[in-house]
């Protein structure tokens, strides 16, 4: 099946082939190991974990100024394959990338809105999801090197961005030219302008704000629950044995519910029957969106592990900018130094533009300068990847701006 | 149109020092403030309610804010700048006091230019083809013009007054000639568009805003 329910893959021009001109090509994934035992990671929860291991791809050339680096954040669900075609994909076991290059491939590469003849590009997986990045799939060396399961400690955005300043400076990037990431990934850029004001000179932040709201607090905890109430999910123990599949894809198709929009869902699948004009009488799957978020449900348990599921959410739902100036937002972006240019989508009910907004106001509040707009689109939470037309040249025009400065 | 705008452009370009905080509301694509930025170092913040014009402001350099003026400013503090730019833009809002009150309230000086409706190429034409004049400022129709609140040279001093602002300085242009320091009572109907540099009393140091020109 060519996955004709996949509204991104329509709205999505075709991908480019890794000889493509505007393609970076070919990428390996590079691994590095970031904390050990003489030197652990501080987490937020008090404990000090090692060893961390991060798996990061990088795209373009570092300037021997190391002046024009860019780290790209991802969101919940992604991973450090942000552009191009993946080499090695067959030694880590990963074939859903031989179909489709990285995840931002729109964005990233020569002539694109993150020219790669021009800047160079930095993903790393996140602590605590599951693509290569230390997480509760990783051997416990407190435990004869099974893997963590629930005894991976509960991990922050604070904490991915403490462990992403030691992979700058293990790359030996004074400061980075930006940061930049849509969602979950937007908030990791805003958490860097924040907490590291000096180590970056810009971050663009898309269909992102200071924090989730009840409504997303509440759609996280059902997709929790559904994954906890899986019976092969064992108290996350499944890694020898049968995973809590039923579980994750439940947890994946309500996510999906929450970043596409009504509209989105209306124009794409209406009422519309998965067979035919007429109702078959049946239970299962007989609406088009009923078999979307279902085929989008399945093909996610084959890429994804549940107990990162679990991990990365609860870090979404923790992420509050304000929380270390007693729920000041202002008081909290009087800290920022870097530019900051904020993108949000009018369709967006998860991070709707309101909340991204505030954000807006709170760094105006503070005396800083702000970009902020508000993009018309009806793709919901998932325009900060659909919109790529309307996004790119903001972005481009915005880098190369901060690149002058 | 576009001509006319760089001429106001130019004398604002005079007027503001080099190094100031500019606050320019209704920015368009944001050239002013991008040449501000790049030939006097002024540290500039745009506003903008259309979208598209956002995204123009955007790719000229400028930090733009999208957000309806009609709404207030209330992220901004007081006297969070020196200037504020309300660049034919006045006669455009639902609520054009309120943004005046805003603009004395966040800077030091305003700087608002405006369509003089009074001007007697708009009056002559109104009162020759007893039809909305659609002149070279004023370059609508009836039916979908954006200036929802035109008004004339002497309604913009009398608001002045009546508000106790002082008016630091004031300048007239017709027919697409350069700006010129006003002339009353002549520029009543001899100005096409007027320029005005008002300031509450005491609000920061008097200093000398007349344009090098």
């Amino acid at each position: 099946m060519t996955d004709p329910l996949n509204v991104c893959l329509e709205k999505r021009a075709p991908h480019d082939l890794p000889d493509a001109p505007r393609s970076v090509g070919w990428i390996s994934p590079k691994r590095v190991v970031l904390a050990d035992q003489a030197n652990p990671l501080p987490l937020d929860c008090g404990i000090e974990l090692a060893p961390v291991t991060v798996e990061y791809e990088t795209y373009g050339r570092l300037s021997p100024a190391k002046d024009n680096a860019v780290f790209v954040l991802h969101a919940l669900s992604g991973d450090a394959h942000a552009a191009g075609w993946d080499r090695d994909w067959a030694r880590d076991n990963r074939p859903w990338r031989q179909e489709r290059p990285g995840w931002w491939d729109e964005m990233i590469g020569p002539g694109k809105a993150f020219d790669t003849d021009s800047f160079y590009l930095v993903c790393a997986n996140i602590l605590g999801s599951c693509y290569g990045t230390t997480g509760p799939w990783s051997p416990n060396p407190e435990n004869e090197g099974r893997p963590y399961g629930l005894d991976f400690p509960v991990v922050t955005v604070e904490d991915w961005i403490r462990l992403q300043v030691r992979l700058q400076d293990y790359l030996g990037i004074e400061q980075l030219l930006a940061v930049a990431g849509g969602s979950l990934g937007g908030q990791q850029a805003l958490a860097w302008a924040i907490n590291y004001p000096d180590r970056i000179r810009s971050a663009i932040i898309l269909a992102a704000s200071a924090r989730l709201g009840a409504q997303g607090l509440a759609f996280n905890a059902v997709g929790r629950q559904a994954i906890f109430n899986d019976p092969c999910f064992n108290r996350g123990n499944y890694y020898n044995s049968e995973a809590p599949a039923g579980g994750l894809e439940l947890a994946r198709m309500l996510g999906h519910i929450t970043y596409l929009s009504a509209d989105s869902m209306e124009g794409k699948f209406g009422r519309r029957y998965q067979n035919g004009k007429r109702p078959c009488y049946r239970l299962e799957d007989e609406f088009m969106v009923e078999s979307y978020l279902s085929h989008q449900g399945r093909s996610f348990v084959n890429r994804f592990d549940a107990n990162s599921y679990l991990y990365l959410s609860r870090a979404m739902d923790y992420y509050d900018a304000a929380s270390n100036n007693g729920g000041d937002l202002e008081a909290a972006c009087a800290a920022i130094r870097a530019d900051l240019l904020l993108i949000s989508y009018t369709s967006d009910w998860l991070y709707p533009p309101e909340s991204t907004r505030a954000v807006a106001e709170a760094v105006l509040a503070a005396g800083h300068p702000v970009s902020y707009i508000e993009i018309p689109s009806t793709y919901g939470h998932d325009a900060f990847l659909l919109e790529a037309e309307k996004t790119a040249p903001l972005i481009n025009s915005f880098l190369r701006r901060g690149a002058q400065g | 149109m576009k001509k006319r705008k760089r001429l106001d452009h130019q004398l604002i370009f005079k007027l503001i020092k080099p190094g100031s905080r500019v606050l320019d509301l209704g920015c368009g694509k944001g050239e002013l403030l991008a040449r501000l930025a790049a030939e006097k170092k002024i540290s500039g913040q745009a506003v903008e309610r259309n979208p598209a014009r956002v995204a123009d402001a955007i790719r000229a350099g400028v930090a733009v804010y999208q957000k309806d003026l009609d709404c207030g400013l209330p992220e901004f503090k007081k006297d969070s700048f020196d200037y504020a730019i309300l660049e034919m833009t006045l006669q455009q809002l639902e609520r054009p006091l309120a943004a005046l009150e805003e603009t004395l309230r966040v800077s030091r000086f305003t700087i608002v230019s405006f369509p003089n409706f009074n001007y007697r190429g708009v009056v002559g034409k109104l009162v020759e083809t007893g039809r909305m004049p659609v002149t070279p400022a004023l370059p609508y129709s009836w039916h979908n013009t954006p200036n929802i609140h035109l008004f004339t040279l002497y309604d913009f001093l009398d608001w002045a007054e009546q508000r106790g602002v002082t008016v630091v300085a004031g300048y007239a242009s017709a027919a697409g000639s350069p700006f010129r320091p006003l002339n009353l009572p002549l520029d009543s109907s001899e100005a096409e568009e007027l320029l005005f540099v008002i300031t509450l009393p005491g609000s920061g140091q008097p200093q000398s805003t007349g344009a090098d020109a």
